[in-house]
Protein backbone atom coordinates (compact mmCIF):
# COMPACT_ATOMS: atom_id res chain seq x y z
CA UNK A 1 0.00 0.00 0.00
CA UNK A 2 1.12 3.19 -0.79
CA UNK A 3 -1.30 5.23 0.81
CA UNK A 4 -3.32 4.17 4.28
CA UNK A 5 -5.78 6.74 5.24
CA UNK A 6 -7.05 5.55 8.92
CA UNK A 7 -10.20 7.16 10.78
CA UNK A 8 -9.37 10.79 10.26
CA UNK A 9 -11.46 13.48 11.51
CA UNK A 10 -10.82 17.15 11.36
CA UNK A 11 -13.40 19.77 12.72
CA UNK A 12 -13.36 23.37 11.51
CA UNK A 13 -14.90 24.75 14.84
CA UNK A 14 -18.47 23.24 14.71
CA UNK A 15 -18.24 21.92 11.02
CA UNK A 16 -17.05 18.17 10.94
CA UNK A 17 -14.77 18.47 7.93
CA UNK A 18 -13.89 14.71 7.98
CA UNK A 19 -15.97 11.95 9.85
CA UNK A 20 -13.91 9.39 10.31
CA UNK A 21 -12.74 8.73 6.69
CA UNK A 22 -10.68 5.23 6.10
CA UNK A 23 -9.41 3.71 2.71
CA UNK A 24 -6.15 2.35 1.12
CA UNK A 25 -4.70 2.86 -2.28
CA UNK A 26 -1.99 0.56 -3.78
CA UNK A 27 0.55 1.61 -6.02
CA UNK A 28 0.21 2.57 -8.97
CA UNK A 29 -3.67 3.01 -9.55
CA UNK A 30 -5.35 6.31 -10.08
CA UNK A 31 -8.00 7.04 -7.70
CA UNK A 32 -10.56 9.78 -8.49
CA UNK A 33 -11.99 11.56 -5.44
CA UNK A 34 -15.91 13.18 -6.18
CA UNK A 35 -18.43 14.51 -4.38
CA UNK A 36 -20.75 17.34 -4.08
CA UNK A 37 -18.92 21.18 -2.98
CA UNK A 38 -17.97 21.36 0.21
CA UNK A 39 -17.89 17.47 0.67
CA UNK A 40 -14.51 17.74 2.01
CA UNK A 41 -12.39 16.54 -0.67
CA UNK A 42 -9.69 19.62 -0.64
CA UNK A 43 -9.68 19.33 3.17
CA UNK A 44 -8.65 15.42 2.68
CA UNK A 45 -5.66 16.65 0.64
CA UNK A 46 -4.63 19.37 2.67
CA UNK A 47 -4.70 16.68 5.55
CA UNK A 48 -2.51 14.03 3.52
CA UNK A 49 0.06 16.23 2.67
CA UNK A 50 0.05 18.13 5.85
CA UNK A 51 -1.57 21.32 5.34
CA UNK A 52 -3.14 20.65 8.39
CA UNK A 53 -3.20 18.27 11.03
CA UNK A 54 -5.91 15.50 11.98
CA UNK A 55 -7.92 15.75 14.86
CA UNK A 56 -8.56 12.11 14.66
CA UNK A 57 -6.71 9.48 12.94
CA UNK A 58 -3.07 8.62 11.09
CA UNK A 59 -1.65 9.01 7.32
CA UNK A 60 0.57 6.60 6.76
CA UNK A 61 3.07 7.01 3.48
CA UNK A 62 5.08 3.85 2.15
CA UNK A 63 4.63 2.57 5.43
CA UNK A 64 5.96 5.41 7.26
CA UNK A 65 3.69 7.25 9.71
CA UNK A 66 3.39 10.87 8.13
CA UNK A 67 0.46 12.28 10.68
CA UNK A 68 1.05 15.73 11.30
CA UNK A 69 4.80 16.56 10.06
CA UNK A 70 4.76 19.35 8.20
CA UNK A 71 4.01 19.79 4.12
CA UNK A 72 7.54 20.20 3.57
CA UNK A 73 8.51 17.16 5.52
CA UNK A 74 5.89 14.93 3.38
CA UNK A 75 7.06 16.49 0.24
CA UNK A 76 10.66 15.05 0.62
CA UNK A 77 8.63 11.88 1.75
CA UNK A 78 7.23 11.38 -2.11
CA UNK A 79 3.94 13.86 -2.02
CA UNK A 80 3.25 16.40 -4.55
CA UNK A 81 -0.18 18.24 -4.54
CA UNK A 82 -1.71 20.71 -7.04
CA UNK A 83 -4.14 23.70 -6.34
CA UNK A 84 -7.24 23.55 -7.66
CA UNK A 85 -6.57 27.72 -7.71
CA UNK A 86 -3.54 27.83 -9.31
CA UNK A 87 -0.20 29.27 -7.70
CA UNK A 88 2.28 30.06 -9.63
CA UNK A 89 5.35 31.68 -8.50
CA UNK A 90 4.50 34.73 -11.02
CA UNK A 91 7.74 36.73 -11.03
CA UNK A 92 9.73 33.37 -11.75
CA UNK A 93 10.44 31.80 -15.08
CA UNK A 94 8.36 28.75 -16.01
CA UNK A 95 11.30 26.84 -15.47
CA UNK A 96 12.27 28.32 -12.46
CA UNK A 97 9.16 27.36 -10.90
CA UNK A 98 9.01 23.90 -12.18
CA UNK A 99 12.99 23.96 -10.66
CA UNK A 100 11.62 24.60 -7.18
CA UNK A 101 9.52 21.46 -7.44
CA UNK A 102 12.66 19.50 -8.61
CA UNK A 103 15.25 20.70 -6.58
CA UNK A 104 12.61 20.84 -2.82
CA UNK A 105 11.19 17.02 -4.17
CA UNK A 106 11.39 13.53 -3.34
CA UNK A 107 15.29 13.84 -4.34
CA UNK A 108 17.11 17.49 -3.43
CA UNK A 109 18.49 17.90 -6.38
CA UNK A 110 21.07 20.18 -7.45
CA UNK A 111 20.25 23.53 -9.26
CA UNK A 112 22.01 21.43 -12.25
CA UNK A 113 20.39 18.32 -11.86
CA UNK A 114 16.87 20.23 -11.30
CA UNK A 115 16.81 22.09 -14.17
CA UNK A 116 17.61 19.07 -16.66
CA UNK A 117 14.41 17.32 -14.70
CA UNK A 118 12.95 20.70 -15.16
CA UNK A 119 13.26 20.45 -18.98
CA UNK A 120 11.99 16.96 -19.35
CA UNK A 121 8.94 17.43 -17.54
CA UNK A 122 8.06 20.57 -19.17
CA UNK A 123 9.02 18.87 -22.33
CA UNK A 124 6.24 16.25 -21.07
CA UNK A 125 4.17 18.42 -20.81
CA UNK A 126 4.27 20.86 -23.34
CA UNK A 127 5.22 23.74 -21.93
CA UNK A 128 9.28 23.69 -23.41
CA UNK A 129 8.63 26.48 -25.35
CA UNK A 130 7.45 28.93 -22.69
CA UNK A 131 10.47 27.93 -20.34
CA UNK A 132 12.05 31.78 -19.96
CA UNK A 133 8.96 33.35 -19.54
CA UNK A 134 7.34 34.94 -15.92
CA UNK A 135 5.12 32.35 -14.78
CA UNK A 136 2.38 35.02 -14.52
CA UNK A 137 2.27 36.17 -18.24
CA UNK A 138 1.04 32.50 -19.27
CA UNK A 139 -2.76 31.68 -19.66
CA UNK A 140 -4.92 29.76 -17.77
CA UNK A 141 -4.76 26.07 -19.54
CA UNK A 142 -1.09 26.45 -19.19
CA UNK A 143 -0.81 27.77 -15.71
CA UNK A 144 -2.66 24.08 -14.51
CA UNK A 145 -0.07 22.44 -16.91
CA UNK A 146 2.95 24.26 -14.94
CA UNK A 147 0.71 23.18 -11.71
CA UNK A 148 1.22 19.74 -12.87
CA UNK A 149 4.44 19.70 -14.25
CA UNK A 150 5.85 21.70 -10.83
CA UNK A 151 4.43 18.34 -9.36
CA UNK A 152 5.75 16.06 -11.76
CA UNK A 153 9.11 17.82 -11.29
CA UNK A 154 9.04 16.28 -7.48
CA UNK A 155 9.57 13.00 -9.11
CA UNK A 156 6.72 11.95 -6.23
CA UNK A 157 5.76 8.40 -5.32
CA UNK A 158 1.82 9.77 -4.89
CA UNK A 159 0.81 13.04 -6.71
CA UNK A 160 -2.86 14.64 -5.56
CA UNK A 161 -4.23 16.33 -8.41
CA UNK A 162 -7.04 19.01 -6.77
CA UNK A 163 -8.82 19.80 -10.35
CA UNK A 164 -6.95 19.99 -13.05
CA UNK A 165 -9.19 19.98 -15.30
CA UNK A 166 -11.19 22.87 -14.12
CA UNK A 167 -11.67 25.55 -16.26
CA UNK A 168 -10.30 23.59 -19.29
CA UNK A 169 -12.02 23.50 -23.03
CA UNK A 170 -12.71 20.13 -24.58
CA UNK A 171 -9.48 19.89 -26.50
CA UNK A 172 -7.62 21.06 -23.17
CA UNK A 173 -9.01 18.48 -21.03
CA UNK A 174 -8.58 15.45 -23.72
CA UNK A 175 -4.00 16.29 -24.08
CA UNK A 176 -4.24 17.04 -19.92
CA UNK A 177 -6.34 13.38 -19.48
CA UNK A 178 -3.64 12.07 -22.45
CA UNK A 179 -0.71 13.91 -20.10
CA UNK A 180 -1.60 12.37 -16.68
CA UNK A 181 -1.96 9.10 -17.70
CA UNK A 182 1.27 9.07 -19.34
CA UNK A 183 2.33 10.31 -15.70
CA UNK A 184 0.28 7.04 -14.34
CA UNK A 185 2.79 5.13 -16.72
CA UNK A 186 5.48 6.32 -15.36
CA UNK A 187 5.31 4.50 -12.18
CA UNK A 188 3.30 7.37 -10.02
CA UNK A 189 0.04 6.70 -7.94
CA UNK A 190 -2.34 9.69 -8.42
CA UNK A 191 -5.07 10.82 -6.57
CA UNK A 192 -7.27 13.25 -8.27
CA UNK A 193 -10.22 15.35 -7.51
CA UNK A 194 -12.63 16.52 -9.98
CA UNK A 195 -16.12 17.49 -11.05
CA UNK A 196 -15.61 16.91 -14.58
CA UNK A 197 -17.66 13.51 -13.84
CA UNK A 198 -17.02 12.08 -17.88
CA UNK A 199 -13.36 12.32 -17.85
CA UNK A 200 -13.09 11.34 -13.97
CA UNK A 201 -15.14 8.08 -14.94
CA UNK A 202 -12.81 7.81 -17.67
CA UNK A 203 -9.16 7.89 -16.20
CA UNK A 204 -10.12 6.64 -12.80
CA UNK A 205 -9.66 2.82 -12.20
CA UNK A 206 -11.26 3.64 -8.53
CA UNK A 207 -13.49 6.16 -7.47
CA UNK A 208 -14.01 7.45 -3.58
CA UNK A 209 -17.18 9.34 -3.00
CA UNK A 210 -16.88 11.82 0.08
CA UNK A 211 -20.35 13.55 0.94
CA UNK A 212 -20.55 15.69 4.07
CA UNK A 213 -16.89 14.25 5.41
CA UNK A 214 -17.70 10.95 4.97
CA UNK A 215 -16.87 7.86 2.14
CA UNK A 216 -20.63 6.85 1.25
CA UNK A 217 -19.00 4.85 -1.75
CA UNK A 218 -15.67 3.37 -3.04
CA UNK A 219 -15.56 1.34 -5.60
CA UNK A 220 -14.84 1.16 -9.77
CA UNK A 221 -16.55 3.61 -11.67
CA UNK A 222 -19.37 1.63 -12.95
CA UNK A 223 -20.36 0.74 -9.23
CA UNK A 224 -20.53 4.11 -8.23
CA UNK A 225 -22.36 5.42 -10.89
CA UNK A 226 -25.00 3.07 -10.03
CA UNK A 227 -24.86 3.99 -6.44
CA UNK A 228 -27.96 5.02 -5.06
CA UNK A 229 -26.52 6.69 -2.14
CA UNK A 230 -24.34 8.11 -4.91
CA UNK A 231 -27.02 9.57 -6.78
CA UNK A 232 -28.72 11.17 -3.99
CA UNK A 233 -26.09 13.06 -2.85
CA UNK A 234 -25.43 14.89 -6.31
CA UNK A 235 -29.16 15.03 -7.11
CA UNK A 236 -31.14 14.32 -3.86
CA UNK A 237 -33.62 11.79 -2.98
CA UNK A 238 -34.27 9.73 -6.32
CA UNK A 239 -37.83 8.42 -5.10
CA UNK A 240 -38.56 11.90 -3.56
CA UNK A 241 -40.56 13.02 -6.47
CA UNK A 242 -42.16 9.59 -6.62
CA UNK A 243 -43.07 9.98 -3.19
CA UNK A 244 -44.37 13.07 -3.25
CA UNK A 245 -47.07 12.69 -6.53
CA UNK A 246 -48.29 9.91 -4.92
CA UNK A 247 -48.89 12.34 -2.01
CA UNK B 1 30.91 27.14 -13.68
CA UNK B 2 34.13 30.03 -14.32
CA UNK B 3 34.18 33.38 -12.90
CA UNK B 4 34.25 35.14 -16.24
CA UNK B 5 30.73 33.13 -17.85
CA UNK B 6 29.19 35.26 -15.01
CA UNK B 7 29.01 38.95 -15.77
CA UNK B 8 26.33 39.32 -13.68
CA UNK B 9 28.94 39.24 -10.37
CA UNK B 10 32.14 40.05 -11.95
CA UNK B 11 30.57 43.39 -13.46
CA UNK B 12 29.76 44.66 -10.40
CA UNK B 13 32.55 43.40 -7.98
CA UNK B 14 35.05 45.02 -10.49
CA UNK B 15 32.96 48.19 -10.46
CA UNK B 16 33.03 48.42 -7.06
CA UNK B 17 37.11 47.31 -6.37
CA UNK B 18 38.19 49.71 -9.10
CA UNK B 19 35.84 52.63 -7.37
CA UNK B 20 37.80 51.60 -3.71
CA UNK B 21 40.61 51.59 -5.53
CA UNK B 22 40.45 54.72 -6.94
CA UNK B 23 39.87 56.18 -3.84
CA UNK B 24 42.95 55.01 -2.03
CA UNK B 25 45.14 55.90 -4.90
CA UNK B 26 43.77 59.40 -4.63
CA UNK B 27 44.71 59.76 -1.34
CA UNK B 28 41.82 62.13 -0.74
CA UNK B 29 40.62 62.62 2.62
CA UNK B 30 37.14 64.34 1.72
CA UNK B 31 36.29 61.50 -1.22
CA UNK B 32 37.10 58.95 1.31
CA UNK B 33 34.25 60.24 3.36
CA UNK B 34 31.95 60.65 0.84
CA UNK B 35 32.75 57.04 -0.33
CA UNK B 36 32.75 55.66 3.27
CA UNK B 37 28.83 56.94 3.35
CA UNK B 38 28.16 55.84 0.09
CA UNK B 39 29.29 52.32 0.42
CA UNK B 40 28.00 52.01 3.96
CA UNK B 41 24.88 52.54 2.79
CA UNK B 42 25.51 50.32 0.01
CA UNK B 43 26.20 47.25 2.19
CA UNK B 44 23.12 47.76 4.23
CA UNK B 45 20.99 47.85 0.91
CA UNK B 46 22.58 44.97 -0.19
CA UNK B 47 22.62 42.99 3.15
CA UNK B 48 18.87 44.08 3.53
CA UNK B 49 17.86 42.71 0.06
CA UNK B 50 18.43 39.26 0.77
CA UNK B 51 15.61 39.59 3.25
CA UNK B 52 13.29 41.76 1.19
CA UNK B 53 14.45 41.40 -2.32
CA UNK B 54 14.78 37.71 -2.21
CA UNK B 55 12.19 35.97 0.44
CA UNK B 56 9.77 39.22 0.44
CA UNK B 57 10.27 40.14 4.05
CA UNK B 58 10.20 43.98 4.46
CA UNK B 59 12.16 44.78 7.40
CA UNK B 60 11.49 48.52 8.25
CA UNK B 61 13.54 48.33 11.58
CA UNK B 62 16.64 46.96 10.16
CA UNK B 63 18.77 49.43 11.31
CA UNK B 64 18.91 47.24 14.54
CA UNK B 65 21.59 44.66 13.00
CA UNK B 66 23.61 48.31 12.42
CA UNK B 67 22.66 49.19 16.22
CA UNK B 68 23.59 46.14 18.06
CA UNK B 69 26.62 44.70 16.17
CA UNK B 70 27.75 49.00 16.05
CA UNK B 71 27.81 48.97 19.96
CA UNK B 72 29.04 45.41 20.64
CA UNK B 73 32.01 46.31 18.35
CA UNK B 74 32.64 49.35 20.10
CA UNK B 75 32.29 48.04 22.85
CA UNK B 76 35.02 45.32 22.61
CA UNK B 77 37.31 47.97 20.30
CA UNK B 78 36.80 50.50 23.37
CA UNK B 79 36.31 48.87 26.60
CA UNK B 80 38.20 45.42 25.58
CA UNK B 81 41.18 46.47 23.40
CA UNK B 82 40.13 44.34 20.40
CA UNK B 83 41.53 45.16 17.26
CA UNK B 84 38.88 46.53 14.60
CA UNK B 85 38.71 43.02 12.14
CA UNK B 86 37.96 41.05 15.06
CA UNK B 87 35.74 43.72 16.55
CA UNK B 88 33.66 44.33 13.36
CA UNK B 89 33.42 39.95 12.57
CA UNK B 90 31.80 39.65 16.32
CA UNK B 91 29.48 42.59 16.07
CA UNK B 92 28.44 41.37 12.84
CA UNK B 93 28.19 37.33 14.66
CA UNK B 94 26.38 39.17 17.44
CA UNK B 95 23.87 40.75 15.13
CA UNK B 96 23.66 37.90 13.24
CA UNK B 97 22.73 35.60 16.47
CA UNK B 98 20.42 37.96 17.35
CA UNK B 99 18.60 38.14 14.29
CA UNK B 100 18.71 33.81 14.52
CA UNK B 101 16.60 34.04 17.76
CA UNK B 102 14.32 36.73 16.60
CA UNK B 103 13.25 35.27 13.19
CA UNK B 104 12.33 32.44 15.13
CA UNK B 105 9.51 34.77 16.73
CA UNK B 106 9.16 37.32 14.26
CA UNK B 107 9.06 34.99 11.02
CA UNK B 108 6.08 33.19 12.10
CA UNK B 109 4.20 37.03 11.02
CA UNK B 110 3.62 37.44 6.98
CA UNK B 111 3.36 41.00 5.78
CA UNK B 112 2.73 44.42 7.82
CA UNK B 113 2.67 42.37 10.74
CA UNK B 114 6.09 41.38 10.44
CA UNK B 115 6.77 45.07 9.27
CA UNK B 116 5.13 46.47 11.86
CA UNK B 117 7.46 44.21 14.51
CA UNK B 118 10.66 44.86 13.29
CA UNK B 119 10.00 48.97 13.87
CA UNK B 120 8.99 47.28 17.36
CA UNK B 121 12.09 45.14 17.55
CA UNK B 122 13.90 48.27 16.90
CA UNK B 123 12.91 50.98 19.08
CA UNK B 124 12.63 48.11 21.93
CA UNK B 125 16.58 47.44 21.45
CA UNK B 126 17.11 51.46 21.42
CA UNK B 127 15.23 51.42 24.89
CA UNK B 128 17.18 48.76 26.08
CA UNK B 129 20.50 50.04 25.00
CA UNK B 130 19.84 53.70 26.46
CA UNK B 131 19.22 51.59 30.10
CA UNK B 132 22.27 49.34 29.71
CA UNK B 133 25.17 50.27 31.60
CA UNK B 134 28.48 48.33 30.35
CA UNK B 135 27.14 50.16 27.02
CA UNK B 136 27.24 53.78 28.71
CA UNK B 137 23.56 53.66 29.13
CA UNK B 138 21.92 56.57 27.65
CA UNK B 139 25.36 58.49 26.93
CA UNK B 140 27.25 56.00 24.69
CA UNK B 141 30.25 54.96 24.37
CA UNK B 142 33.59 56.81 23.32
CA UNK B 143 37.19 56.22 22.80
CA UNK B 144 40.20 59.30 23.40
CA UNK B 145 41.79 60.98 20.29
CA UNK B 146 44.69 59.02 21.80
CA UNK B 147 43.30 55.67 21.32
CA UNK B 148 43.68 56.10 17.19
CA UNK B 149 47.91 56.31 18.20
CA UNK B 150 47.56 52.56 18.46
CA UNK B 151 46.75 52.37 14.79
CA UNK B 152 49.50 54.60 13.49
CA UNK B 153 47.32 58.18 14.18
CA UNK B 154 43.64 58.88 13.44
CA UNK B 155 44.78 59.50 9.45
CA UNK B 156 45.75 55.59 9.60
CA UNK B 157 42.56 54.74 11.29
CA UNK B 158 40.64 56.41 8.91
CA UNK B 159 42.08 54.93 5.88
CA UNK B 160 41.92 51.55 7.65
CA UNK B 161 38.10 51.61 8.81
CA UNK B 162 37.63 52.53 4.53
CA UNK B 163 39.95 49.57 3.51
CA UNK B 164 37.91 47.25 5.74
CA UNK B 165 34.25 48.43 4.73
CA UNK B 166 35.54 48.19 0.70
CA UNK B 167 36.38 44.75 1.67
CA UNK B 168 33.08 44.09 3.02
CA UNK B 169 30.70 45.70 0.25
CA UNK B 170 32.87 43.31 -1.75
CA UNK B 171 32.15 40.14 0.26
CA UNK B 172 28.44 41.30 0.37
CA UNK B 173 28.35 41.64 -3.72
CA UNK B 174 29.52 37.92 -3.62
CA UNK B 175 27.22 36.29 -0.89
CA UNK B 176 24.52 38.42 -2.79
CA UNK B 177 25.34 36.86 -5.76
CA UNK B 178 25.88 33.48 -4.35
CA UNK B 179 22.26 33.07 -2.58
CA UNK B 180 20.46 34.27 -5.62
CA UNK B 181 22.20 31.48 -7.79
CA UNK B 182 21.49 28.81 -5.01
CA UNK B 183 19.60 25.94 -4.67
CA UNK B 184 18.92 27.86 -1.41
CA UNK B 185 18.29 31.33 -3.12
CA UNK B 186 15.86 29.47 -5.71
CA UNK B 187 13.99 29.10 -1.95
CA UNK B 188 13.89 31.96 -0.71
CA UNK B 189 12.37 33.65 -4.20
CA UNK B 190 9.99 30.58 -3.82
CA UNK B 191 9.26 31.86 -0.72
CA UNK B 192 8.70 35.18 -1.81
CA UNK B 193 6.24 34.38 -4.79
CA UNK B 194 3.54 32.39 -2.77
CA UNK B 195 5.16 30.96 0.86
CA UNK B 196 2.27 28.09 1.31
CA UNK B 197 2.67 26.76 -2.14
CA UNK B 198 6.51 27.00 -1.49
CA UNK B 199 5.64 24.04 1.73
CA UNK B 200 3.59 21.99 -0.22
CA UNK B 201 6.64 22.07 -2.79
CA UNK B 202 9.46 20.97 0.09
CA UNK B 203 10.64 24.16 0.69
CA UNK B 204 11.54 23.98 4.43
CA UNK B 205 10.53 27.70 4.41
CA UNK B 206 10.93 28.30 8.51
CA UNK B 207 14.38 27.28 8.10
CA UNK B 208 15.14 29.15 5.25
CA UNK B 209 13.88 32.45 6.29
CA UNK B 210 15.61 32.35 9.38
CA UNK B 211 19.20 32.04 7.63
CA UNK B 212 18.23 34.58 5.11
CA UNK B 213 17.34 36.90 8.24
CA UNK B 214 20.92 35.88 9.96
CA UNK B 215 22.94 36.62 6.43
CA UNK B 216 20.86 40.01 6.69
CA UNK B 217 21.89 40.92 9.77
CA UNK B 218 25.40 40.11 9.67
CA UNK B 219 26.77 42.75 7.45
CA UNK B 220 24.94 45.90 9.37
CA UNK B 221 26.73 44.45 12.15
CA UNK B 222 29.60 44.31 10.89
CA UNK B 223 29.26 48.57 8.97
CA UNK B 224 28.07 49.43 11.99
CA UNK B 225 31.47 48.39 14.46
CA UNK B 226 33.42 50.37 11.13
CA UNK B 227 31.34 53.39 11.12
CA UNK B 228 31.08 53.82 14.90
CA UNK B 229 35.12 53.19 15.02
CA UNK B 230 35.40 55.62 12.46
CA UNK B 231 33.27 58.44 14.54
CA UNK B 232 35.08 57.78 18.16
CA UNK B 233 31.66 57.11 20.06
CA UNK B 234 28.81 55.86 19.79
CA UNK B 235 25.02 56.32 21.40
CA UNK B 236 21.86 54.78 20.80
CA UNK B 237 20.14 57.93 19.05
CA UNK B 238 22.93 57.16 16.59
CA UNK B 239 22.54 53.79 16.34
CA UNK B 240 18.95 52.66 16.06
CA UNK B 241 17.75 55.77 13.40
CA UNK B 242 14.86 54.16 12.28
CA UNK B 243 14.77 56.65 9.26
CA UNK B 244 17.84 55.19 8.17
CA UNK B 245 16.53 52.03 8.07
CA UNK B 246 13.37 53.33 6.02
CA UNK B 247 15.97 55.29 3.85
CA UNK B 248 17.90 51.72 2.88
CA UNK B 249 14.38 50.74 1.83
CA UNK B 250 13.88 53.15 -0.67
CA UNK B 251 17.21 52.38 -2.36
CA UNK B 252 16.49 49.14 -2.70
CA UNK B 253 12.92 49.69 -4.52
CA UNK B 254 14.89 52.71 -6.77
CA UNK B 255 17.73 50.05 -7.21
CA UNK B 256 15.70 47.41 -7.66
CA UNK B 257 14.82 44.52 -5.67
CA UNK B 258 15.49 41.12 -5.63
CA UNK B 259 19.05 42.32 -8.07
CA UNK B 260 22.61 42.06 -7.16
CA UNK B 261 23.57 45.49 -8.46
CA UNK B 262 20.05 46.92 -7.79
CA UNK B 263 20.88 48.09 -4.25
CA UNK B 264 24.60 49.05 -4.93
CA UNK B 265 23.43 51.71 -7.31
CA UNK B 266 20.17 52.51 -5.87
CA UNK B 267 22.56 53.34 -2.68
CA UNK B 268 24.49 55.35 -4.68
CA UNK B 269 21.69 57.18 -6.34
CA UNK B 270 19.39 58.35 -3.34
CA UNK B 271 22.53 59.60 -1.62
CA UNK B 272 23.94 61.50 -4.52
CA UNK B 273 20.53 63.01 -4.81
CA UNK B 274 20.10 63.37 -1.21
CA UNK B 275 23.69 65.06 -0.81
CA UNK B 276 22.46 67.65 -3.58
CA UNK B 277 19.36 68.15 -1.83
CA UNK B 278 21.11 68.80 1.31
CA UNK B 279 23.46 71.19 0.20
CA UNK B 280 20.51 72.83 -2.18
CA UNK B 281 19.37 76.35 -0.47
CA UNK B 282 15.67 75.64 -1.69
CA UNK B 283 15.34 72.15 -0.50
CA UNK B 284 17.52 71.37 2.18
CA UNK B 285 14.54 70.91 4.89
CA UNK B 286 12.40 68.92 2.43
CA UNK B 287 15.04 65.65 1.73
CA UNK B 288 13.33 63.11 3.25
CA UNK B 289 9.62 64.62 2.20
CA UNK B 290 11.65 64.06 -1.50
CA UNK B 291 12.54 60.56 -0.54
CA UNK B 292 9.01 60.27 0.59
CA UNK B 293 8.11 61.10 -3.48
CA UNK B 294 10.44 58.97 -5.23
CA UNK B 295 9.74 55.89 -3.13
CA UNK B 296 5.97 56.40 -4.15
CA UNK B 297 6.89 57.15 -7.44
CA UNK B 298 8.65 54.06 -7.86
CA UNK B 299 5.86 51.65 -6.23
CA UNK B 300 3.35 53.52 -8.97
CA UNK B 301 5.26 53.62 -12.07
CA UNK B 302 8.82 51.09 -12.12
CA UNK B 303 7.89 48.72 -9.16
CA UNK B 304 10.82 46.76 -10.34
CA UNK B 305 13.47 49.48 -9.66
CA UNK B 306 16.07 50.75 -12.24
CA UNK B 307 17.86 47.77 -12.81
CA UNK B 308 14.62 45.61 -12.65
CA UNK B 309 13.04 47.60 -15.21
CA UNK B 310 16.20 47.39 -17.70
CA UNK B 311 16.12 43.62 -17.28
CA UNK B 312 12.73 43.40 -18.35
CA UNK B 313 13.03 46.33 -20.83
CA UNK B 314 16.08 44.19 -22.72
CA UNK B 315 16.08 40.84 -22.58
CA UNK B 316 20.04 40.97 -23.99
CA UNK B 317 20.89 42.51 -21.07
CA UNK B 318 19.52 39.90 -18.26
CA UNK B 319 23.25 37.95 -18.28
CA UNK B 320 24.80 41.27 -17.76
CA UNK B 321 22.76 42.88 -15.05
CA UNK B 322 22.07 40.37 -12.07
Amino acid sequence: MILEVKDVTKLFGGLQALNHVSFTLPEGQILGLIGPNGAGKTTLFNVINGVFPPDQGRVTLRGEDITGLPPYEVARRGLARTYQVVRPLADLTVLENVMVGSCFGRHCYSLHQAAQVAREVLQQVGLVRHSALPAGSLNVAEKKRLELARAVAAQPYLLLLDEVLAGLNPSEIAAMLDTIRRIRDTGVTIIMIEHVMQAVMNISERILVLDYGQIIADGSPQEVANNLAVIEAYLGDPKLAARLLTG
Amino acid sequence: MTLWRRPGLWIPLILVFLWGLLILVSGLDSMREVTFTLMMFATLAASLNILLGYTGYVSFGHIVFFGLGGYTGFYLLSQRGWPLSLAAVSGGLLSAAVAGLLGLAVLRLRGAYFALATIGINEAARAFISNFSPFGGATGLFVNFSYYQSYGGAGRALWLTFISLWLTILLVTVVSYGVKHSRFGLGLMAIREDEDAALVMGVKAPQAKTIAFVISAFFPGIVGTLYFFKNGNVEPGDAFQLHMSIETLVMIMLGGQGTVSGPLLGAVTYQGLRGYLLTSPLFKSLHLAIAGLVLLLIVLFLPAGAIGWLRQRFQGLRRFLE
